[in-house]
């Protein structure tokens, strides 16, 4: 190992512009004779919209021009689409709703964009968009999933009981009868709460129109480009793609929120045009952003788990409600879907499962992937309700995992995938000696004395990411295929620019990807240079989500590498006068077998441009390689997360006593990114399971944790302490990638919640506890307890 | 936020005199209320008298029986002054719990108790402890002084100077905050002067501020935990929102009386 090649603590090379404010994120760009976009959003959960007048405020002081559905209609703007088909049991479509960029004839939750105000400065346009007078239509609402297929409030024409669709997954009949044969079945209702993704930058965006070339630019805040500018030209018929350009400059995080198109980004590259070319800028406030970025979660379930009398689990039957919101997001579809049920049988050797899942539509904020997408969900549920059963058969929770762990690979589960490769035990015998498993009794007598109850929770997850093989998803429903490209440009001087369709917004690629390449190629990391995010650069790519960027998006600078590796030992051999297949490369050197000659990797470099001392008629001048990597299955990585908390009887409040991750993510590139991803994974998980949850108000309708002052964010001081929160890790390679990479991007979110939520009901002793476990929600758990001991 | 005029005058007068002209103007001090409640579009004020430039405006003076802050004092300044953590530990404390670091650093005592914000910390310790809120015309009883959510007994104009507190022969304050804004879900002050009068003070769980009588007396008689044994606020009354039910505030209370009780130096 090189001090910056692979399984290096490399420091990040991009954090020196971002801890000092040299980042150039979408709102710090700023283009001559820009305008300044603001949505009028309503306030509203569902209602018709009668008129909208504009007279009163297109008189106000700097606004340019106001613009409705009307215009967008004019100009036949196409609506926002959802990329993945799913059909019904039944064999009919998704019922996709109209979805336009500004919304048309009804609005379906509150924050649902109806008119943009265009004006010179900022506050111009918000002044101008409050005198914007819409008269609505006031119609009755749903916001709750459970209620949706009950409710009169019908979101969308096409869906009568707001139902997009029933799927399922498995075979019903032979996990019924597996039931039948079942020496026990646990049962457990569980509930996903809704989060908000709050990625620390908020959404923004320029469009601007060259009336000149007729050629359009978008700056904006996307963790996938050039998926972008294919929807926003071949969907919403702006413009062909060579038209347009579309730039995702530095991103302040996604979580997945920024994987979609939305509206905003549309308008603001569509209105450029309509007011005769100046650029349209627009930056979301943090509200706007509680309102309109696409929620993650939201799901009602109720599953059953059937064990033999050996206590080996034998069958599950599982059955969802997925909220979808009030529209399809661009991916939504697929989350409560084939990247939920397909993960189901989790680490177990299950040989029935069955899930049948029912989209629904509510008069909320649309649903999409957010860190994990789907996979959480599983996981939640699948650990939930493994935990309860051990406990119902008490049989220690380690002990019945590991009675029920998979051993054997490749490993086909009930549910569509082939796991490939791993070592769960290997992962739960780390987490258990990290955790001191052994002496948890002695902690909670320790905790008691201090009028403390302590437990202890387990997750033993699997998440199935490097989301890819083209050809799979494409089955499956997927609109696109998800492979990934890259271009390796050797400069004549020796330094390397890698073009990735990868996107980077917080993962730490410019280190990661030139640490691949300093391995490979033996150059210095700071002679090497990442460029991503830009359409007019980057020929095409995928994108960041799905821990998709080191498994598929590295594999393909891999390939893009071996490519420069065989044209540059042509090129050595050519010059030092002998045979390709007598040249080696190693730490940067080109060497000639059996002699002494030798070329830096440089040398051969330069050699490749100046042309002169090899026939360019057998050898191309240059050396530059581009590779499209498709993988051939997804990569699996998979750990052991184990939870104590400590809940303070009197008042509720529980904190996270210790807190140990132990994850297979195959071959690690930069130890201390992935760490650091981890960390901030179960920062989030546990978010989720103490103090996270989109609450709307039942009777209006209304985002109640619309603010910070009531929606809460982790903090520090809701994680444990540093010195007991233990990272391990066990490894074992991927065979389906050349690195042997898995990903480590969403492992944290998808454990921790279950691990969590164990630990809460280990301690109180109570079947289940809704998240977040808040004071008041633990509180209430506990009343019962108390009144029965009085 | 719509334009304002700004002004910074340097006598408390001058600040009077400006407001007085002005067609709607507000008093400004750390801003920590007032700026976000415009940012929102919930205050439009026509002036802004920026009250931070008037000489002698902040500041800790240590008296015999009392610690007087003056009107503009940083949160910050009363949490780290060595002379109030000796003199009333309870409220140095107590500031140090207010928002974060920044918020503490602007936003002031005068500021907060004219807000009267049910959620805020600072109205406990002026009930707990039986102050004095003195203004550039009269003197105020603390008792007399929170009138209402987000109301007091301030008439147009009048400008908080200073606030007095006697100093306890014993005080505690225990905090259990909101998770999502770290404001009071529940806060108890305690305090037991030298003739052995002891005052519960809550805030976050009502309206506005408020003692609990029942507290009071049982404590008075004996200042020990037992003594609060059998009692419970009621919950009738007390606030109910996605992050506690009346009940659960109203047990919050009996728990961090006993918690402050105990600790009470
Ligand atoms: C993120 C955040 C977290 C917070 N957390 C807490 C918390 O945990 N606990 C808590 O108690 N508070 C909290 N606060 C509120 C904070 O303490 C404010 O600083 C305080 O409430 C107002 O003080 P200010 O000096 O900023 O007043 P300003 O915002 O300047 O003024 C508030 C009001 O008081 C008036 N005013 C100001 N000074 C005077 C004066 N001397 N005489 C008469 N009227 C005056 C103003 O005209 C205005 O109407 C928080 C605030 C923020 C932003």
């Amino acid at each position: 190992m090189s001090d910056t090649g692979i399984g290096a603590r490399v420091l990040r090379k991009e954090d020196k512009r971002f801890i000092t404010g040299k980042g150039q994120y979408t709102d710090d760009i700023n283009l001559k004779d820009q305008t300044y976009a603001y949505f009028v959003r309503s306030p509203h959960a569902h209602a018709t919209i009668k008129a909208i007048n504009t007279a009163k405020a297109k008189k106000m002081p700097g606004v340019v021009d106001i613009f409705t559905s009307k215009e967008v209609e004019e100009d036949k703007i196409g609506g926002l689409i959802c990329g993945w088909m799913i059909h019904s049991k039944d064999g009919s479509g998704m019922k996709a709703g109209p979805h336009p960029i500004l919304a048309s004839g009804k609005v379906r939750f509150v924050g649902d964009q109806v008119a943009v105000v265009i004006a010179e400065t900022r506050e111009q346009a918000k002044a101008a968009a409050q005198a914007v007078a819409v008269s609505y239509g006031v119609l009755p609402h749903n916001v709750d999933a459970g209620q949706a297929m009950k409710t009169k409030a019908q979101v969308h024409d096409v869906a009568s009981d707001n139902r997009v669709y029933n799927w399922s997954i498995g075979d019903e009949a032979a996990t019924d009868a597996a039931f039948r044969s079942a020496a026990h079945v646990t049962k457990l209702d569980l509930i996903n709460n809704r989060l908000i993704p709050n990625a620390m930058e908020t959404r923004a965006a320029i469009g601007s129109y060259d009336t000149g070339s007729e050629h359009y630019t978008l700056y904006t805040t996307s963790q996938n480009p050039h998926v972008a500018r294919l929807v926003i030209s071949a969907f919403h018929g702006l413009a062909p793609e060579h038209k347009l350009r579309v730039i995702a400059p530095d991103v302040g995080g996604g979580f997945g929120s920024k994987i979609f198109i939305y509206g905003e980004e549309v308008t603001c590259v569509w209105a450029s045009k309509r007011i005769g070319g100046r650029p349209v800028k627009w930056t979301a406030d943090r509200s706007e952003a509680f309102l309109s970025d696409a929620h993650g979660r939201d799901h009602v379930s109720h599953a059953e788990l059937a064990m033999d009398a050996s206590g080996k689990i034998v069958g599950l039957k599982v059955h969802t409600i997925a909220s979808m919101g009030a529209y399809l997001s661009t991916f939504s579809s697929c989350v409560p879907t084939y990247l939920y049920a397909t993960l189901l049988s989790g680490q177990y050797d299950i040989p029935n499962i069955y899930a049948e899942v029912d989209a629904v539509y509510t008069n909320t904020a649309p649903v999409d992937a957010y860190r994990g997408a789907g996979r959480p969900e599983a996981t939640y549920l699948l650990e939930r309700i493994v935990e309860t059963a051990a406990r119902e058969l008490k049989i220690d929770p380690a002990e019945f995992r590991r009675r029920n762990f998979i051993t054997q690979f490749p490993h086909q589960t009930p549910v569509i995938f082939c796991y490939d490769a791993g070592d769960y035990g290997a992962a739960l015998d780390k987490a258990l000696e990290l955790s001191d498993y052994r002496n948890f009794a002695s902690r909670k007598a320790a905790s008691a004395k201090n009028g403390k109850l302590r437990g202890v929770g387990f997750s033993a997850y699997i998440e199935a990411c490097g989301i890819a093989p083209s050809a799979a998803v494409g089955s499956l429903g997927a609109g696109v295929g998800l492979w990934e490209s890259a271009e390796v440009r050797v400069n004549a001087v020796g330094t390397v620019e890698v073009l990735t369709g990868s996107h980077s917004h917080g993962q730490g690629h410019e280190t990661t990807f030139a640490q691949l390449v300093s391995e490979r190629l033996g150059v210095d990391i700071n002679n090497v240079a990442i460029v991503h995010g830009d359409t007019d650069k980057v020929q095409m790519g995928m994108g960041t989500y799905g821990s998709r960027s080191g498994a598929v998006g590295m594999t393909a600078i891999s390939k893009a590498l071996d490519k420069i590796e065989a044209k540059a030992k042509r090129v050595a051999a050519a010059v030092m006068e002998a045979s390709t297949d007598d040249i080696d490369f190693k730490d940067g050197t080109f060497t000639v077998k059996g002699t002494d000659k030798k070329m830096a990797f440089g040398e051969v470099a330069l050699a490749s441009y100046v042309g002169h001392k090899f026939n360019s008629s057998e050898i191309e001048i240059g050396l530059k390689e581009t590779s499209f990597h498709d993988p051939s299955n997804f990569v699996f990585p998979a750990g052991v997360h184990i939870c104590e908390v400590e809940v303070d009887t009197e008042t509720g409040l529980t904190k996270i006593a210790s807190y140990t991750a132990v994850d297979d993510f195959g071959t690690i590139i930069n130890p201390m990114i992935v760490e650091g991803q981890v960390q901030g994974g179960v920062a989030q998980g546990i978010g989720q399971a103490l103090l996270e949850g989109a609450h709307y108000d039942r009777d209006s309708g209304q985002l109640l944790t619309g603010s910070y002052m009531d929606y809460n964010m982790p903090k520090a001081a809701n994680m444990p302490h540093i010195e007991n929160f233990k990272l391990g890790f066990t490894f074992t390679k991927c065979p389906s990638n050349p690195l042997g990479m898995k990903g480590c991007g969403e492992a944290g979110a998808i454990a921790a919640p279950p691990a969590v939520i164990n630990a809460i009901t280990n301690a109180l002793g109570v079947r289940d506890i809704a998240m977040p476990a808040t004071p008041l929600t633990v509180w209430n758990a506990m009343q019962p307890m108390k009144r029965a001991a009085e | 936020m719509e334009n304002f005029n700004y002004h910074r005058p340097a006598t408390v007068n001058a600040a009077a005199a400006l407001l007085k002209k002005s067609k709607g103007g507000s008093y400004m001090a750390g801003g920590h209320t007032l700026l976000p409640t415009m940012k929102q579009g919930l205050a439009s004020p026509s002036d802004i008298i920026d009250l931070t430039a008037i000489k002698g405006f902040s500041g800790i003076t240590i008296g015999k029986s009392a610690v007087v802050v003056k009107g503009g004092t940083t949160h910050m300044e009363v949490a780290t002054s060595a002379a109030v953590k000796k003199a009333i530990p309870a409220l140095a404390e107590l500031a140090g719990k207010i928002g974060g670091v920044h918020v503490r650093h602007k936003g002031t005592i005068g500021g907060s108790i004219a807000n009267s914000d049910p959620a805020a910390d600072y109205p406990s310790a002026c009930l707990g402890l039986g102050a004095t809120i003195v203004t550039n015309k009269r003197k105020i009883p603390a008792d007399a002084f929170f009138t209402g959510m987000f109301q007091t007994a301030l008439k147009d104009g009048e400008i908080i100077t200073e606030v007095s507190f006697p100093i306890p022969k014993k005080s505690s304050h225990m905090k259990f905050p909101n998770p999502a804004s770290r404001y009071a879900l529940v806060g108890v002050f305690v305090s037991q002067d030298a003739g052995g009068k002891v005052r519960v003070a809550v805030t976050g769980a009502g309206p506005k501020v408020f003692r609990v009588p029942d507290m009071e007396a049982a404590l008075s008689k004996s200042f020990a935990v037992s003594a609060l044994a059998g009692i419970s606020a009621k919950a009738k009354g007390l606030n109910a929102d996605m992050h506690a039910t009346a009940e659960y505030r109203a047990h919050l209370i009996g728990v961090l009386a006993r918690r402050a009780v105990e600790a009470a130096k």
